[in-house]
């Protein structure tokens, strides 16, 4: 820990380390006490709330008085279709969302390594729409996705007019859609993390696996992949958690959210809709713990897993 | 992680490009690739050249176009009346204000304090250091959305609804930029600071003149992944807001949804503006940011 200095006597060395570890100590409140209160204050006091309010019939404004009704609000929840509904929504999109996105982050994340000219400018402009902050994606794409508009143009030029769907009023294509724009608008950051790690990943091996006679797939399988191991777990593991928060896109793009027919309808789109738009503040907080322990099951496996290697 | 200086990172880059570029390597595939770039940088951008041009010619015109090359020009030319349309129905200069409040004060104090909270972490002794880094650790997992509803109700209890400080307090302490600063600390060279130590700084001292310093492209990533998660915000400031006073500018796209007759020229001039900003600030500073995450503990 400490730098070994010219060693003097034992007993004054000892001194100062206690000394030392005093006024740390009080220099580290100094250097907690802001975070700390607001972590305290707005996740960790919310939290316990989220949960107490969950056992009860809490509404936003009402006249008559909170109580205590146990696990009703669960129940009510695991029993009704609409929630399922919004869970199965969830799982589709991430279970789609996650390998696609995560693939084709990799994908331009080796183009932008290769030695080509003009690779900064390939990376800025995949990088790009990440900067488009959502409400502003999810508008651009309504209007792509019209059923007369460009998407229905381009698709009705290649199909010879056999496909156009009305993209965001079809129960069917809707979903499409919102992984459309999703992908589109995030999957430059994901490139960005990979590119950094296949950066990092020694050229030795790279040297060391041509002379063994790899070629440029074994290269890739046997080098790079295991090189970026962490980069890619972290990658999934994010991607997974921001894919089950899904909320912006389907609250925007659909003429009501979460619609039509509910086909675009997710656990946050369900959680905002019980405690804000009916003002089920105890429904609404089950729907959020309930969310909170899948999100927490969900990472623990993928951790399980996709153990990290210290020195992959 | 092993720390590599720009440098060596220069030298390790040459040699990789001269591997990648040994003598045996087709110039198809080279074509090949450039083919395919190009084919990904223009699904990457059409929707912003779309937007572009269907801001500056007349509502009626965007949807009408948008099946012919035409979507990607600005004909007819309606000049900045959209613009102007835009701006007096969603109050542009309010709600853009707002968004530069809001944004500016969660990044700003948010570098502070997390940054603080970080290096405590990293360096300074004190009892229960353990407990509270696994306490961050966990911290992180916990979304956001599963706060909001209990949040909404302490904000509603207290009287903070269509207030500032409501959009703001809750994001400037951060578990994860947390990690972030205290994951990049552990990996300065420690003998910096002992020396600063040595010459009598205490820790503050030693924060602000030695740490932070080195600590520049950690507050970089910080700082733009702060910036891009804030200006982007849309759940919780429809949640917590109801008038224009002191909405940010994502809100504001729903004054346009309201209204029947659809001004779509009127709707993208308002994209427009809302995405500039952040578009600038990333073309300027994307070197910065590119290395930052490389050099943070972003990528795992």
């Amino acid at each position: 820990m400490t730098v070994a200095e010219a060693a003097p006597p034992k007993r004054r060395v000892r001194r100062r380390r206690i000394s030392r570890l005093k006024s740390d100590a009080r220099f580290a409140w100094l250097f907690l006490t802001p975070g700390a209160v607001l972590l305290l204050l707005f996740v960790i006091v919310p939290f316990a709330a989220a949960i107490w309010f969950s056992v009860t019939n809490q509404r936003l404004i009402s006249p008559l008085p909170t109580r205590f009704v146990g696990l009703d609000n669960y129940r009510e929840q695991l029993g009704d279709s609409l929630f399922w509904t919004s869970m199965w929504n969830n799982f589709r999109f991430a279970g789609f969302v996650v390998p696609v996105q995560t693939g084709f982050a990799l994908a331009l994340a080796v183009m932008v390594d290769q030695n080509v000219r003009g690779r900064v400018l390939f990376r800025t402009i995949f990088f790009t729409p990440v900067t488009v902050v959502m409400a502003a994606a999810a508008t651009i794409w309504v209007l792509l996705f019209n059923v007369n508009g460009l998407v229905n143009g381009l698709l009705e030029l290649i199909t010879l007019g056999s496909f156009s769907p009305d993209w965001l009023n079809s129960t069917t294509w809707a979903m499409v859609a919102i992984v459309v724009v999703s992908i589109w608008q995030g999957v430059g950051f994901q490139m960005v993390i990979l590119l950094a790690a296949l950066q990092d990943v020694p050229v030795e091996r790279y040297e060391a696996a041509a002379i063994d006679g790899a070629g440029t797939w074994q290269q890739f399988r046997h080098v790079t992949l295991p090189g970026i191991r962490n980069a890619l777990v972290f990658v999934l593991t994010v991607t997974t958690i921001l894919a089950m928060r899904l909320f912006d896109q389907p609250t925007l793009m659909p003429r009501s959210p979460g619609g039509p027919l509910d086909t675009t309808r997710t656990a946050m789109v369900h959680m905002v809709d019980l405690g804000f738009g009916r003002q089920a503040i105890g429904r609404g907080s089950a729907v959020a713990v309930i969310f909170f322990l899948i999100v927490l099951v969900l990472t623990v496996i993928q951790r399980f897993f996709l153990r990290e290697e210290i020195n992959a | 992680m092993a720390v590599t200086t720009a440098t060596a990172r220069k030298v390790e880059r040459r040699r990789r490009h001269e591997r990648a570029a040994r003598p045996g390597e087709s110039t198809t595939k080279r074509w090949i690739l450039y083919a395919i770039m190009i084919a990904l940088a223009a699904f990457f951008l059409f929707p912003l050249v779309y937007m572009l041009a269907s801001s500056l010619k007349p509502d009626n015109q965007v949807l009408a176009n948008s099946q012919s090359p035409e979507a990607f020009l600005p004909t007819p030319f309606a000049g900045l009346e959209n613009y102007g349309d835009a701006i007096d129905r969603a109050q542009v200069p309010r709600v853009f204000l707002n968004s530069v409040i809001i944004s500016g004060l969660i990044v700003g104090l948010g570098l502070i304090v997390n940054s603080l909270f970080g290096y405590a972490l990293a360096r300074l002794q004190f009892t229960g250091r353990n407990i509270l880094r696994a306490t961050i650790v966990a911290l992180i997992i916990i979304p956001f959305e599963a706060l909001a509803v209990p949040l909404l109700f302490m904000g509603a209890e207290v009287g903070w609804l269509d207030t500032y400080q409501i959009q703001i307090l809750p994001f400037i302490a951060n578990p994860l930029y947390i990690f972030l600063f205290y994951t990049f600390f552990l990996s300065i060279p420690v003998s910096l600071e002992e020396a600063a130590r040595i010459d009598g700084a205490g820790p503050l001292q030693i924060f602000t003149r030695v740490v932070m310093p080195l600590a520049k492209p950690a507050y970089a990533t910080v700082a733009i992944l702060g910036f891009l998660f804030s200006w982007g915000q849309f759940l919780w400031p429809s949640m917590v807001t109801r008038g224009i006073e002191v909405r940010p500018l994502p809100v504001g796209v729903g004054v346009f949804k309201t209204t029947p007759p659809v001004s779509w020229g009127d709707i993208m001039a308002y994209t427009v503006l809302m995405t500039v900003p952040l578009l600038v600030i990333f073309v300027v500073f994307q070197r910065q940011f590119v290395q930052g995450v490389a050099s943070s503990g972003v990528k795992g």
